[in-house]
């Protein structure tokens, strides 16, 4: 039986349609946490990165990528993990930035702080801790409208 | 060669996992909702850390063990960690203290280790590098927000770095591992460490108006495992308890 091999941008377009677990807005596309997509003769090879070395989100991304990935009938399927070059939030795309903000979640910026708050837009903004929910995120709160927000870390 | 990579392999991953453990002790006893977030965080970083230093150490030993059987199938004499990181949490202050100096060690030696002769250390150097720049950052601040606080935060710090002290010259000694890693272009010579540590800490230490202890003695026996102290021994019946009443239970 002939199978035909579905393209690599087929796999990228399913890949862009799971969600990341912790914050299901964006997906890993959007993540930037899928470095390749390759096949190798009739294995399909997707290297992954972690974001946070302890993030417990990564196993279920790996097992989330393999039931996307056998859903569409992909049987030979290999996971590979690349450490180098460590992920940075530079990689998050501009609508996976967009999509966290509209979701409540200020995107990374090079300064290192929030633009500004994620519901009022003020830029009166400070830290409350450098740590938030998970790994890769800080806690914010605005100074105007009083919410806190979560920012996602500048890494 | 291998026997020496692997022995330094344990010991980067035993002082992320002893401290990480460690640090993990305050998750819902910390002294404010973030605080304990940011410790559990820190935790958390840590643990990952280890995970990636001690499967490429059972990966070098050829013998089977992955990072989960290093971690809850060795006893206290095949621990290789710094004595530093071992040492009971004390009260936030100690906690935060002994974060610190191991941070201010830490992150030096991950960028070293960036430039290692073996791929696999630089990667995970790199990886880690990037927490641990937050790490220093936060327990930095800590330092010196509670050093330069009220009398009482004052010599609680004060109290906290007289006593962790002489677990600082550790991280900075050699033996024939660390000889076997320099020539072979794997790790930094520990000594040369040194003189970055101490700036950074004279530099945090007067905005924090304390004052390092003058005396340099040093307790040793951590990193070649030959004497831990007695508080390791005490961590591992809780951080192993599952592995030990059921051994190679699974999740």
């Amino acid at each position: 039986m002939v199978v035909e091999k579905p393209t690599l941008e087929t796999v990228w377009g399913w890949l862009h349609a799971v969600p990341d677990p912790e914050i299901p807005v964006i997906s890993l596309t959007d993540l930037g946490i899928i470095r390749d997509v390759q096949w190798q003769d009739d294995t399909l090879e997707v290297t992954v990165t972690p974001t946070y070395s302890g993030c417990p989100a990564t196993t279920i991304i790996n097992l989330d990528i393999e039931t996307a990935l056998r859903g569409h009938g992909i049987e030979k399927l290999a996971l590979k993990r690349q450490l180098s070059p460590a992920w940075t939030s530079d990689w998050m795309t501009d609508s996976g930035r967009a999509k966290l903000e509209e979701y409540g979640i200020a995107p990374p910026q090079p300064a290192g702080g929030p633009q500004h708050c994620p519901r009022c837009k003020s830029t009166d903004v400070e830290k409350i801790s450098q740590f938030g929910s998970t790994p890769c995120k800080a806690q914010w709160r605005c100074t105007d409208c009083l919410e806190p927000f979560d920012y996602f870390k500048c890494i | 060669m291998s026997d020496h990579l692997f022995e330094y392999l344990c010991r980067m991953g035993d002082n992320t996992l002893v401290l990480g453990h460690r640090v993990s002790e305050w998750c819902g006893h910390a002294p404010v909702l973030e605080e304990d977030i940011a410790l559990a965080n820190t935790a958390l970083d840590l643990i990952g850390q280890t995970t990636l230093w001690l499967d490429l150490a059972g990966e070098v030993e050829g013998a089977g063990r992955d990072a989960d059987k290093l971690a809850f199938h060795r006893d206290v004499w095949d621990f290789r960690n710094l004595l530093l990181v071992e040492q009971p949490n004390g009260d936030f202050g100690q906690t935060m203290m002994r974060q610190f100096l191991f941070d201010a060690w830490h992150l030096l030696q991950l960028k070293a280790l960036m430039g290692s002769s073996n791929a696999q250390v630089a990667a995970i150097a790199e990886k880690s590098s990037k927490e641990v720049t937050y790490h220093l950052e936060r327990a930095t601040d800590t330092v010196v927000g509670l050093g330069d606080g009220t009398e009482e935060s004052h010599n609680r710090m004060q109290a906290a770095l007289d006593k962790l002290w002489p677990y600082v010259g550790e991280m900075f000694t050699s033996d024939d591992v660390d000889a076997a890693m320099v020539d072979a272009g794997i790790a930094p010579d520990p000594a040369s460490l040194r003189p970055a540590f101490d700036a950074l800490l004279d530099d945090v230490f007067t905005a924090a108006t304390l004052v390092k202890p003058q005396d340099d003695f040093g307790h040793k026996g951590g990193k070649s495992g030959k004497r831990h102290t007695e508080h390791l021994g005490h961590m591992l019946t809780q951080m192993q308890w599952l592995q030990r009443a059921y051994p190679d239970a699974t999740w």
